[in-house]
């Protein structure tokens, strides 16, 4: 206990370390602008929460999204309402993503597997669906919801602070939280994630969230209920995501319906299971991956790709150019599912398993137990 | 009443090419025991197996436009115009369902390719698994669609015989004025043909008794000696075929896109659950079931008191379904029941 203990606080050190030194060791790969960087650590967060549902309870939910919708427009009502200062908006997303978390984890959670996955797919296109239509005064539909120079502010207005001629930034006490302090903001509260999903799976809940995942029926034969555990990972899971549509909402005041749309959901799972489900590092990972590469990819274009390939000779240039330009630019999805489909077929436990197996090559890391499957494999480090 | 007519009508043709896709759906699960996330890319595939075939057809040669006299112009004919004048613009005209011919050996053969290839290894995966890397598998055919066809939707057109609408009440004597587009009628008739022929394949066949015993207890038809999986991977094939079939007569409805699948598969999987895993019976009925429903509540009357019912009433009826009846309409006892 007291040598887990240890690493973990170790382990938290370096992610601490890692995070916050993100604009110096990324600058060799490229990819050290606040915008991208806002985003690693923006579906960081957004993975880490996805990762306490399906990573600790093999819950697979197709519908995360509409939490991080939800966060997203509660961010920007309370911008619009009471104050540009980008606490009180990041408290409200979490709030109502809970609440909005609570009630579809109510009806979801009643059944399990793959219906459990179609009644929050449901849920999710249902909330998409009313945002474009139905609550448009709430959404501002197909438009977005954006800021405007008449809305109230009445904090901001009763503190003396008018917007004068531009519309005003987020900022987090007069500091804009654009740019690098915008990074700097989601950073630390990523850490503080982290932290907080690390203390979870430590814990006697996150014992008892593994245990439902490994076998419900026994948990249930031993007189626990295991529904209102499963409700509470839910709603944990759910803050999470309302707490990176805040986020977003805090970098860029902007909230969109598509947002909500299953695709974004179905995105969080690639970003999971990538980098590993059930690990602490592997969802913040898998985001960072994604989002890099989705950057790095989908900026290629073909006069690029002539000028890769052009030390060949001129048809074979040609071949090439025209075979690669099938996996960057508008079509990098193409790359990013076929990659999906090898982690998934090859190595279902995602980078983190990778890790775990050229560890083990070189004789370091733990005894090994091969994982049978994406839903098996964080048995292997329960007691990690 | 009318109103109420041509709602059903509507419905029914909705509900029709839901049906086709749901079928196949559940009977991949019943049988393979696999949820596939890839179907939706099947349908897709049959739309752009017409797409296909139409751009072959009507690949066109230069010709001199005689209509112009001041000065020598040309414009593009097709070759079949050119060669055989008489039979080749009917055989242009009638692209839709003559490629049929073309999808069914296409989609039967991608069909065996993806279980040969994928599928079968993924059978004692847990769903979650099988789930994931075929909805990788989704994206991955989208793109490469998207690669070939571009991002915008491509209109195709019905044979110019059924480009118009059928006057029904005129036809039928019910109602005034039921006006209907004859395309959408054919859907309809066709999607009932195949349902029909799907059920009857299974149930008037030996080779369908087979497989109707190994839904039922697959290790003891394996007892008996028969060799159970390759039917299995027939019958996928046969499923991809039949979601095909589906795209390639939708496509004059609704132009397709590389998402097409996508948009139909989240549907379908609705219907499946609504219908109960692994029932045919059910998927068939849930699809025309939710279509209707989906048709009245997009009528401005229902609209008027219940406003945005159009958008959500398919995953509303979803929620309470699978709630009240855990097992879906006609779900089969001890198939995924959890």
């Amino acid at each position: 206990m007291n040598k887990s203990a240890t690493s973990d606080w170790l382990l938290f050190l370096c992610f601490t370390v890692a995070v916050l030194a993100m604009p110096i060791w990324l600058k060799p790969f490229g990819a050290d602008y606040p915008d991208l960087m806002q985003r690693f650590a923006i579906f960081g967060i957004f993975a880490i929460g996805f990762n306490i549902l399906f990573g600790l309870t093999g819950y697979l939910s197709f519908g995360h999204a509409a939490f991080l919708g939800a966060g997203s427009y509660a961010a920007l009502w309370s911008y619009k309402l009471l104050t540009m200062n980008v606490i009180p908006a990041v408290i409200f997303s979490i709030i109502i993503a809970g609440i909005f978390a609570f009630l579809i984890g109510f009806v979801s959670l009643r059944r399990s597997g793959i219906y459990f996955s179609i009644l929050t797919l449901a849920f999710a296109q249902m909330s998409y669906n009313l945002a474009y239509s139905v609550l448009m005064p709430i959404t501002n539909g197909e438009t977005g919801l954006q800021l405007n120079l008449a809305d109230p502010r009445i904090l901001d207005r009763a503190a003396g602070i008018e917007a004068t001629n531009s519309l005003p930034l987020p900022n987090i006490f007069g500091v804009a939280t654009t740019g690098m302090p915008g990074f700097y903001f989601c950073a630390v509260i990523l850490i503080i994630g982290f932290f907080i999903a690390l203390r979870i799976t430590r814990s006697p809940f996150g014992m008892m969230l593994k245990a439902i995942k490994s076998n419900q029926t026994r948990m249930a034969y031993t007189g626990f209920n295991t529904r209102p555990y499963l409700l509470w990972a839910f709603v944990i899971s759910g803050m999470y995501a309302g707490l990176a549509g805040g986020l977003m909402a805090v970098t860029d005041p902007l909230a969109g319906a598509e947002r909500m749309q299953w695709t974004a959901s179905g995105e969080v799972v690639l970003m999971t299971i990538l980098g590993g489900v059930g690990t602490l590092i592997g969802p913040v990972l898998g985001a960072a991956l994604i989002k890099y590469f989705e950057n790095i990819f989908s900026s290629f274009n073909k006069s690029e790709l002539q000028e890769v390939f052009a030390f060949l000779p001129e048809g074979l240039a040609d071949i090439m150019v025209s075979v690669s330009s099938m996996f960057v630019g508008k079509s990098w999805h193409l790359t990013l599912g076929l990659v999906f489909m090898i982690v998934v077929i090859f190595l279902p436990g995602g980078i983190m398993e990778g890790v775990r197996r050229m560890g083990r090559m070189f004789g370091i890391g733990k005894a090994p137990k091969e994982p049978l499957s994406v839903a098996n494999t964080q048995g292997s480090q329960a007691n990690g | 009443m009318d109103a109420i007519l041509l709602q059903i009508l509507n419905g029914l043709d909705k509900g029709a090419a839901y049906a086709l896709i749901a079928l196949g759906l559940t009977l991949v699960f019943g049988t393979l025991g696999v949820v596939n996330f890839a179907h939706g890319a099947l349908f897709m595939l049959g739309a752009f197996c017409a797409v296909t075939f139409n751009l072959v057809l009507s690949s066109s040669t230069k010709v001199r436009d005689e209509s112009v006299t001041l000065f020598e112009a040309y414009k593009e004919v097709p070759i079949l115009e050119t060669k055989f004048p008489n039979i080749g613009p009917v055989i242009l005209d009638y692209s839709i369902p003559l490629s049929i011919i073309v999808a069914i050996p296409f989609m039967l053969m991608i069909g065996l390719l993806m279980e040969r290839g994928l599928i079968r290894h993924f059978y004692k995966r847990p769903h979650a698994d099988q789930i994931l890397v075929t909805f990788g598998l989704a994206i991955v055919v989208q793109e490469i669609i998207k690669h070939y066809y571009g991002a915008n939707p491509i209109p195709q057109a019905a044979p110019m015989a059924f480009a118009g609408s059928a006057n029904l009440s005129a036809m039928l004597g019910i109602g005034e004025g039921i006006v209907y587009p004859w395309w959408r009628l054919i859907y309809l008739a066709f999607s009932l043909l195949i349902i029909a022929g799907v059920f009857a394949f299974l149930h008037l066949t030996t080779f369908g008794m087979v497989v109707r015993a190994g839904m039922q207890d697959r290790e003891m038809v394996g007892m008996l000696g028969i060799n159970i999986q390759r039917r299995f991977s027939i019958v996928f094939g046969l499923a991809a075929v039949v979601a095909g079939l589906a795209g390639v007569m939708y496509t004059p409805i609704l132009p397709p896109d590389y998402h097409i699948g996508m948009d139909f598969l989240v549907l379908s999987f609705v219907v499946v659950v609504v219908g109960g895993m692994g029932s045919l019976g059910g998927a068939v009925l849930a699809g025309f079931l939710l279509g209707i429903l989906q048709s009245f509540a997009s009528m401005t009357e229902v609209k008027s008191i219940l406003p945005g019912i159009d958008q959500i009433i398919i995953y509303l009826v979803a929620v309470v379904v699978l709630l009240v009846l855990p097992r879906g309409l006609m779900g089969r006892k001890g198939v995924m029941e959890d």
